[in-house]
């Protein structure tokens, strides 16, 4: 970890290093990627270096289809960091994996692939609504984020 | 229902707290060494007979330096208690397991914490980069405890069909039990339902009023033998049952990965509390509930075995939870209204509502249940009188 701020102000990932860096490198590449035991095949999120259910420490990355559907939702609003205050009031999601409702992910709802965090009407955003993933540059990181389908 | 080998083997003997408040002058150890002198003064108990301390990982304050201020002798055990608001019954309830070992005779243990600035804020220390659990919130602007815990109130209010009327009526029992402890910090301020409801968003569906206090302040308590606690001025609060919990798969406060997200750490906390325990939850007088967030208490009343999953909400209406009702909860104002200090002025209230001198006191109360946070790895208490 630093103590210096991102370019974007944004708090980032490390890409590098951590046991979750392979996920955001899948991203960079244009895949939602999600760890699973190479030894039973079961799927954990978030990743961790040893299968809960057989205990190998043998792990792999694999592709998912990027489609879910909303688990729960909050809209955020200040006081908050800088760079997210700007963007208020702006949602994050939590949502469930079709290949596998039991993988979840926290992220944000957005319009489109360029869109904001704060470019869907909050008023709109329900429990249960199906989305897509789609993939989105910040300083020198690619953020999955979801939009509807 | 069987008594275990803590049961009702030591009592908490003697509490102390400082004032509470916004930018207290005095510095986060001064305020654990008033704390902690209350307390001794409480019990008549010496500070060269203390032999244990007992606090939370995330004190700031030393053992060391606060033995050396507060004029302690040979301290034979010390021990921390980590995951933040989960750790205050954990503290007194380990404090219990070393004086019930022999390990030490007089235990203090405490919390100070000077939380009320913006800038001392654990979320508003900014880091830049993040790995470990983090990295699955913080980038996507998840960035505050309430933001966390808001995510679980939206799923449990689709699940159950709670409401924010079952919130309101959390944060007003707290307000109108504070509104009767000239010590909370909003004594003198009553709140509506309609204040409630035109409050400010945070972090929806949370409200201004669905968070706790920011404060500065300290507490402690004095925990010793049941033997030794006969002698003492003070009616002994004993310790009857006690218990922490990690639950399978949990990860703290964004528990939104396990098969079943809204049984939380209480749930279990509660089976292992319980099963050492000749008091039922039928049989509870009066309960001190760890209110970081309101929707805690809903999860809380469930998990604890008051009502069945889903009925949270629905238990808090018609002043169930408040003074004279079902079961009065959080009769000191807590962490909502009389002060946030993670959760040990739970412990503290818990005391003198067995010893009959609360406040808000509930008449007949023979015992309390006391519990950490909810949400996190935490920990829970029965107290009860002789």
């Amino acid at each position: 970890m630093t103590s210096a701020e991102t370019r974007s102000g944004f708090i980032l990932p490390l890409l590098e290093g951590d046991e979750g860096s392979p996920f955001w490198q899948g991203c960079a590449r244009g895949e939602l990627l999600v760890q699973a035991c190479a030894r039973c095949g079961r799927r954990r999120m978030p990743p961790r270096p040893m299968c809960p259910y057989c205990r190998s420490t043998k792990r792999r990355w694999e592709a998912t289809s990027g489609r879910a559907t909303v688990w729960s939702y909050v809209v955020v609003h200040p006081p908050l960091l800088p760079a997210y205050a700007e963007l208020a009031p702006y949602n994050v999601v939590v949502v469930a994996l079709d290949d596998d409702p039991s993988i979840r992910f926290v992220g944000n709802l957005v319009d489109g692939p360029d869109a904001s965090i704060n470019s869907i009407d909050p008023a709109t955003i329900t429990i249960g609504a199906p989305v897509q993933v789609v993939f989105q540059p910040v300083d020198d990181v690619t953020f999955p984020r979801w939009t509807p389908r | 229902m069987v008594s275990g080998p803590l049961t009702d083997k030591t009592a908490i003997v003697g509490i102390g707290q400082t004032t509470f408040g916004k930018g207290l002058p005095e510095s986060e150890l001064e305020l654990a060494c008033v704390a902690i002198s209350n307390a001794l003064d409480d019990c008549g108990i010496p500070p060269h007979e203390v032999d244990g301390l007992a606090s939370y990982t995330m004190e700031q304050n030393r053992e060391v330096d606060v033995a050396r201020s507060v004029g302690l002798g040979d301290v034979t055990w010390f021990s921390q208690v980590g995951f933040g608001g989960g750790a205050g019954c954990g503290v007194v309830g380990q404090a219990a397991m070393a004086v019930v070992t022999g390990q030490a005779n007089i235990v203090v243990a405490w919390r100070a914490r000077k939380r009320a600035a913006a800038t001392s804020r654990p979320w508003s220390q900014v880091v830049a980069r993040v790995g470990e659990h983090q990295q699955w919130t913080r980038p996507f602007g998840l960035l505050r405890p309430v933001d966390e815990i808001a995510m679980l109130t939206r799923r449990y209010m689709h699940e159950y069909g709670g409401t924010r009327d079952h919130l309101a009526n959390v944060a007003i029992a707290a307000r109108k039990h504070a509104n009767r402890n000239p010590a909370a910090t909003m004594y003198e301020k009553p709140l509506t339902r309609e204040q409630y409801m035109n409050a400010r968003w945070i972090s929806e569906p949370l409200c201004l009023f669905d968070n706790c206090l920011e404060t500065d302040g300290a507490l402690a308590v004095v925990i010793t033998s049941a033997e030794r606690a006969r002698d003492l001025p003070q009616p002994p609060a004993y310790i009857h049952s006690f218990a922490q919990s990690i639950p399978p798969q949990h990860q703290t406060m964004t528990n939104y990965f396990t098969d079943d997200p809204l049984r939380g750490p209480a749930w279990v906390c509660a089976e292992k509390l319980w099963a050492t325990s000749e008091i039922r939850p039928d049989d509870i007088k009066v309960a001190q509930l760890y209110d970081a967030f309101s929707p805690l208490i809903l999860l809380s009343l469930e998990g604890y075995q008051f009502c069945g999953r889903g009925e949270g909400g629905p238990f808090t209406d018609n002043g169930a939870i408040e003074l004279g009702g079902r079961l009065p909860v959080n009769t000191s104002g807590a962490g909502m209204s009389e002060a946030y200090v993670h959760g040990f002025n739970l412990v503290t209230e818990g005391v003198r509502q067995v010893r009959g001198t609360s406040t808000a006191q509930v008449e007949g109360a023979d015992n309390c249940l006391v519990t950490s946070g909810e949400g996190v790895p935490t920990s829970a208490l029965v107290l009860r009188t002789p």
